[in-house]
């Protein structure tokens, strides 16, 4: 994909047709079209953060600085059944859909 | 020892006291739920017969909402999305629990925008919540079902409420009901269906800043099962009800007072803060110069979090299915296109966009920077202020025909007074402040990180003088 400046902030067809390959979304030619028109409107008032000077900032990943939260690795029973809310199952797995 | 009373406190003492019959009282709560439901959708399921209580706890025999993305054991949790319809929890999140064990009984789930997209509460995969006050307006969102349930029923109630960006205080703003968002990190997130984990907070909407203290204080405090909770003493937040405040210094933010606010909502907010300066509060002026920018940071931060998430559902383990036809990409494509709602599928396209190869930097990261910035202004101002003072949302309950000819920019930047503290992960307290045309206007109350009880010493004499 390109990375060029002058391309940043914007979504044309062919972009929208691999952001929805990748996201596993098969949208209409109308949604499509529908959402180039709505994200460029978007884009536009997100591209506001290019003026903020952010030299040297650190980026805020979680509000509160948070490292390194560990706990003892300890083997507990599993109480539920995973399978309870599936209706695609054989014997104690998971079905899904082919591969290929 | 202060006494503190309301409808909660007063039924919670009866029923410690065995004067209640929970199966009389329960059914009679789940009827008065019935017609309401009928009338204003408040509920994506409502109980039929719920739970009677083990625990003779504090919050003996009170009936809760919980909001339909803290999930359930037993009831299901779809966080307002078709996409779960269905999914049945087999656990309960942690601050359901925390509850349970004092002694409450579950009412029924409350209707939602999907995941939490939404300040209207229209982007549900159900009903659309209507406002108790006029159901011709929303009633707010995305936490708009605890809120409307909360604004108009007459039986002690106190429902759980989650915000991402201001989804509890939109909601209690247009309703007239008072919400908290706590400092992230306080109440645990372990059994919340996640919208952006960075910035999703489980909260409180109750009828009167005493109910919301007590439910407040029940549910906080660590868990080992979500890492980002924070190891923390507990606390108990009702001993800062009817606490004298005066010589409290209070900051009011200038840029939350400008453009884009109704000039009667400024005027009711500033008759509210001139309250509190009667009562000895030193106001002030502050300024947060980075709150242009919040809604940009929050909704690149927000999509980008939240695609990730979505990824997940694609009609294999849980909530709709679907026959398992074609291949997998086939499949997994028909579920997400069946089972998500258009504001999801923006978000998703959005937030898959501003994480691809090479847009990384210029988006996420760049928005995580600016994040920096706006909880610096936080903190800048906090150094000389105890709180912060703003309205809650710029404009007063819209009706639902307004709403429809709004783009989904205008919808974003709706939020522009509440993105700012919540990508800070600051706490915050809408309190109803007075009314504009019939409709009421909600005051914010911002404190630094694990100050809530600044806001509740303010807010609960600021409800006592508001009149």
């Amino acid at each position: 994909m390109t990375n060029e400046k002058s391309d940043y902030w914007k979504i044309d067809e062919k972009l929208i047709d691999h952001i929805s390959k990748v996201s596993r979304l098969s949208l209409t030619e109308k949604e499509k079209e529908k959402y180039l028109k709505q994200l460029a409107d978007i884009l536009k008032t997100f591209k506001e953060i290019d003026e903020v000077d952010t030299e040297n900032v650190e980026p805020s990943f979680h509000p509160l600085p948070l490292s390194n939260v560990w706990r003892e690795d300890e083997v507990k029973k599993w109480k539920w059944d995973p399978l309870k809310n599936t209706e695609h199952k054989e014997e104690k797995c998971f079905k899904g859909p082919r591969i290929v | 020892m202060i006494f503190i009373d309301s409808l909660v406190f007063q039924h919670v003492r009866n029923a410690r006291e065995g004067n209640i019959d929970f199966d009389d009282f329960s059914q009679k709560v789940i009827e008065k739920s019935e017609k309401i439901q009928k009338k204003y959708l408040p509920f994506v399921t409502l109980v039929e017969k719920p739970v009677k209580p083990e625990k003779k706890g504090k919050l003996f025999y009170l009936p809760i909402s919980v909001k339909d993305c803290i999930c359930t054991e037993g009831i299901q949790s779809s966080a307002g999305s078709k996409i779960l319809k269905g999914y049945v929890p087999p656990f309960d999140a942690t601050s359901v629990r925390k509850v349970r064990d004092e002694g409450v009984f579950i009412l029924g789930k409350t209707n939602q925008d999907e995941f939490g997209f939404g300040t209207f509460s229209i982007n549900s995969g159900y009903d659309i919540p209507r406002n108790p006050l006029d159901p011709e307006r929303s009633a707010g969102g995305s936490s708009g079902g605890a809120a409307c349930l909360t604004a108009v029923a007459d039986f002690p109630h106190v429902a759980l409420a989650e915000s991402t960006g201001g989804s509890i205080s939109s909601p209690a703003a247009f309703t007239g009901t008072v919400g908290l968002t706590p400092t992230y990190g306080r109440v645990s997130r372990w059994g919340l269906i996640d919208y952006a984990n960075s910035m999703d907070k489980i909260g409180v909407i109750g009828k009167c800043v005493n109910d919301v203290a007590l439910i407040f204080s029940a549910i906080s405090g660590h868990d080992p099962l979500d890492s980002t909770s924070l190891d923390i003493p507990d606390e108990d937040f009702t001993k800062n009800l009817n606490q004298p405040i005066k010589g409290m210094k209070a900051g009011v933010p200038k840029e939350y007072f400008e453009e884009g606010v109704d000039e009667k909502i400024k005027k009711i907010v500033w008759q509210g803060i001139k309250k509190l300066e009667n009562l000895g509060v030193d106001i002030k002026e502050v300024s947060l110069p980075h709150t242009k920018y919040s809604v940009a940071s929050y909704y690149i931060i927000a999509v980008c979090e939240a695609s990730t998430n979505l990824s997940k559902y694609c009609g294999m383990r849980y909530g709709l299915h679907e026959p398992l036809d074609g291949n997998f990409d086939e499949y997994f494509s028909k579920v997400r296109e069946d089972g998500f709602g258009e504001e999801a599928k923006r978000r998703i396209i959005l937030g898959t966009y501003a994480r691809m190869a090479g847009y990384r930097n210029a988006y996420y990261l760049k928005a995580l920077k600016v994040r920096t910035k706006i909880i610096e202004d936080f903190k800048t101002a906090f150094k000389n202020v105890d709180v912060l003072l703003a309205p809650s949302m710029p404009v007063i309950a819209p009706k639902f025909k307004e709403i429809e000819k709004l783009e989904p920019i205008d919808h974003y930047m709706m939020d522009i007074l509440t993105l700012g503290p919540n990508l800070a992960g600051i706490p915050m307290l809408s309190v109803p402040c007075g009314a504009v045309n019939g409709m009421p206007v909600g005051m914010h109350i911002l404190a630094d990180h694990l100050k809530e009880k600044n806001i509740f010493k303010i807010a609960s004499s600021f409800e006592k003088v508001k009149k």
